[in-house]
């Protein structure tokens, strides 16, 4: 009998039971479950939005890094190109300087012996010039000198005649 | 800036002391638990053995115990003496009668015992207490019984407030107050990791919500169901926490077929109201299965709608009261064997508190998995009334 007792299920106990429960399911819905399941939730998605700004950021990271290095590589060819191009422009200013300093030269050279031969030219006939006058001074000189004694003006007659005989 | 400082050092001490008080205070009564539990059966059976003055009778003696009641019985003094004392809590009785509503303390009943051939019946007025069932007294012996023992009388509508209604109150101040101050907890630090006794909710809700609600439902559709199901996990599971500590009284809230009813029908109806056209086109006519089959197949499937909440109410029941029943089925040992001698009551004894110590832990345990089972259950079947038809 007691047995049966153990099995039952009073319509007293249902009653509270029903009561202190759905009191109980509600309150705790509305003041426990609600924002603890809500607060689980945004933590959740907290720590998941923060991993993944974190894997964003080590993604720009590493997309700076490259762009840096490609910047750098970049820079890098500038510069040997820019050097290159300086040391061109080096060799052909050399070079145009040498040779427009050799054709200078030439020229000058050129210049220089025409205006030593002329002025050479020049000199000569000037020097042939004063020859002439110093050896007709000089004829007249001598031959003054030489026919200011009437003897010696006849040996010379003589001596061309004598000559003038021979041939 | 000190002074905070201070306060936050003194707020984090107290806080300690707090938790330390609690471990110990947990860890004493657990001790003192299965102490009590000891002491407070063998009280009973004496007093029971005294007042019979016949054979131990084990089956009655652990019915009693298992049974509903309208008094919390702690101990009793001076065992069958003139003057002895029964330290009980006397609980009102709520009579819903022909007169209206009655309200008075049980002590009225228990204090006015009448003996019968039957076993001993409380009167009060013009009520009888009979197997803690309350009936309209009749005759002169207040009882009449039937020739195969069963009682005649007829019974008013008892609201009263018996000792699993106090189980059930404890359970749900219990609940309460733990899941109001960890939800404070929540809304005051919500990005920080949990402290108190929150760290000690948190796995075992998440455990609910990942590891049963969310399989058996799906995500999208779980957080519909997850109150409920929170509150049933945590309801069975702190009811049958308190049943184990029997020096509080020895509450069977689970394993009262009316309480689980209630749990059960609950489920039942959530289940019905929550059936999606797919729900009930594979009860009532289901796919790729030939006529003649569905003409089989289709009145167990109906059958079945009923029965699975009955299957979760009798299961939960008959582990919780199974349980109750093999720790005190230890305890009758020593008595019984005690009758014949003292010697071998105390080595029985002996043998049987390490049986009771054992089966103590696994009751601990089995009152965690049978709120998971019935919770887990409960979901599977939402799970399925709420299923869409693809697979």
């Amino acid at each position: 009998m007691v047995l049966i007792n153990l099995l039952a299920a009073p319509l007293g106990t249902i009653a509270w039971t029903s009561l202190a429960f759905l009191i109980v399911a509600f309150m705790l819905k509305k003041m426990a479950w609600k924002p603890i399941l809500k607060t689980l939730k945004d933590r959740e998605e907290f720590i998941e939005k923060s991993l993944k700004s974190a894997e964003d950021a080590k993604a720009e990271m590493s997309q700076l890094k490259a762009d840096n290095e490609k910047l750098l590589a970049e820079a890098r060819v500038e510069r040997e190109k820019i050097l290159k191009e300086a040391r061109d422009m080096k060799e052909t200013i050399i070079a145009e300087a040498k040779k427009t300093a050799t054709s200078e030269g030439d020229r000058l050279i050129a210049s220089a012996r025409e205006e030593i031969s002329k002025e050479k030219a020049k000199a000569m006939s000037d020097i042939k010039k004063q020859v002439a006058a110093l050896s007709v001074d000089i004829a007249e000189k001598i031959l003054r000198s030489e026919l200011e004694n009437p003897s010696k003006q006849e040996s010379i007659v003589e001596q061309h005649l004598n000559q003038s005989q021979l041939s | 800036m000190l002074q905070t400082i201070e306060n936050k050092k003194v707020t984090r001490a107290a806080k300690a002391t707090k938790k330390a008080i609690f471990l110990l205070v947990s860890l004493l009564s657990s001790v003192s638990l299965f102490a009590n539990h000891l002491t407070d059966e063998i009280d009973s059976v004496k007093e029971e053995l005294h007042e019979e003055e016949k054979a131990f009778n084990a089956g009655e003696m652990i019915m009693h115990h298992i049974a509903d009641a309208h008094e919390i019985h702690f101990f009793s003094l001076n065992v069958g003496t003139p003057d002895e004392k029964d330290y009980s809590l006397y609980l009102p009785i709520i009579l819903y009668t022909e007169d209206g509503l009655k309200v008075f303390s049980s002590s009225n009943f228990y204090h006015n015992a009448i003996h019968s051939e039957h076993g001993h019946a409380y009167k009060y007025e013009n009520y009888v207490l009979f197997d803690e069932v309350v009936y309209y007294s009749e005759g002169e012996h207040g009882l009449e019984f039937s020739e195969d023992g069963k009682v005649l009388n007829s019974a008013p509508l008892d609201f009263s407030i018996t000792k699993t209604v106090v189980g059930l109150f404890l359970t749900s101040i219990l609940i309460l107050l733990i899941f109001l101050s960890v939800a404070k907890a929540y809304k005051r630090n919500p990005n920080k990791a949990p402290s108190g006794i929150q760290s000690l909710m948190e796995p075992l809700i998440l455990f609910i919500r990942d590891d049963v609600v969310r399989p058996s439902i799906g995500v999208k559709k779980a957080d519909a169901f997850m109150p409920f199901l929170l509150t049933v996990f945590f309801f069975i599971w702190i009811a049958n926490l308190l049943g184990l500590m029997s020096f509080i009284g020895g509450y069977n809230v689970m394993g009262s077929m009316s309480v689980t009813l209630v749990l059960a029908f609950l489920v039942f109806v959530i289940t019905t109201f929550h059936g999606n056209k797919h729900y009930w086109k594979h009860i009532l006519w289901p796919d790729g299965v030939p006529l003649p089959i569905k003409f089989i197949l289709v009145p167990i499937e109906v059958v079945q709608i009923f029965l699975k909440p009955i299957v979760l109410m009798i299961r939960l029941t008959a582990n919780i009261t199974a349980g109750h029943i093999i720790i005190l089925a230890f305890t009758t040992l020593i008595f019984i064997f005690g009758q014949n001698s003292a010697v071998a009551g105390y080595g029985v004894g002996a043998g049987s508190l390490v049986f009771m110590v054992f089966m103590f832990f696994i009751e601990l345990l089995v009152a965690f998995l049978q709120a998971y089972v019935f919770t887990l259950l409960s979901a599977i079947y939402f799970g399925s009334a709420v299923e869409e038809a693809h697979h």
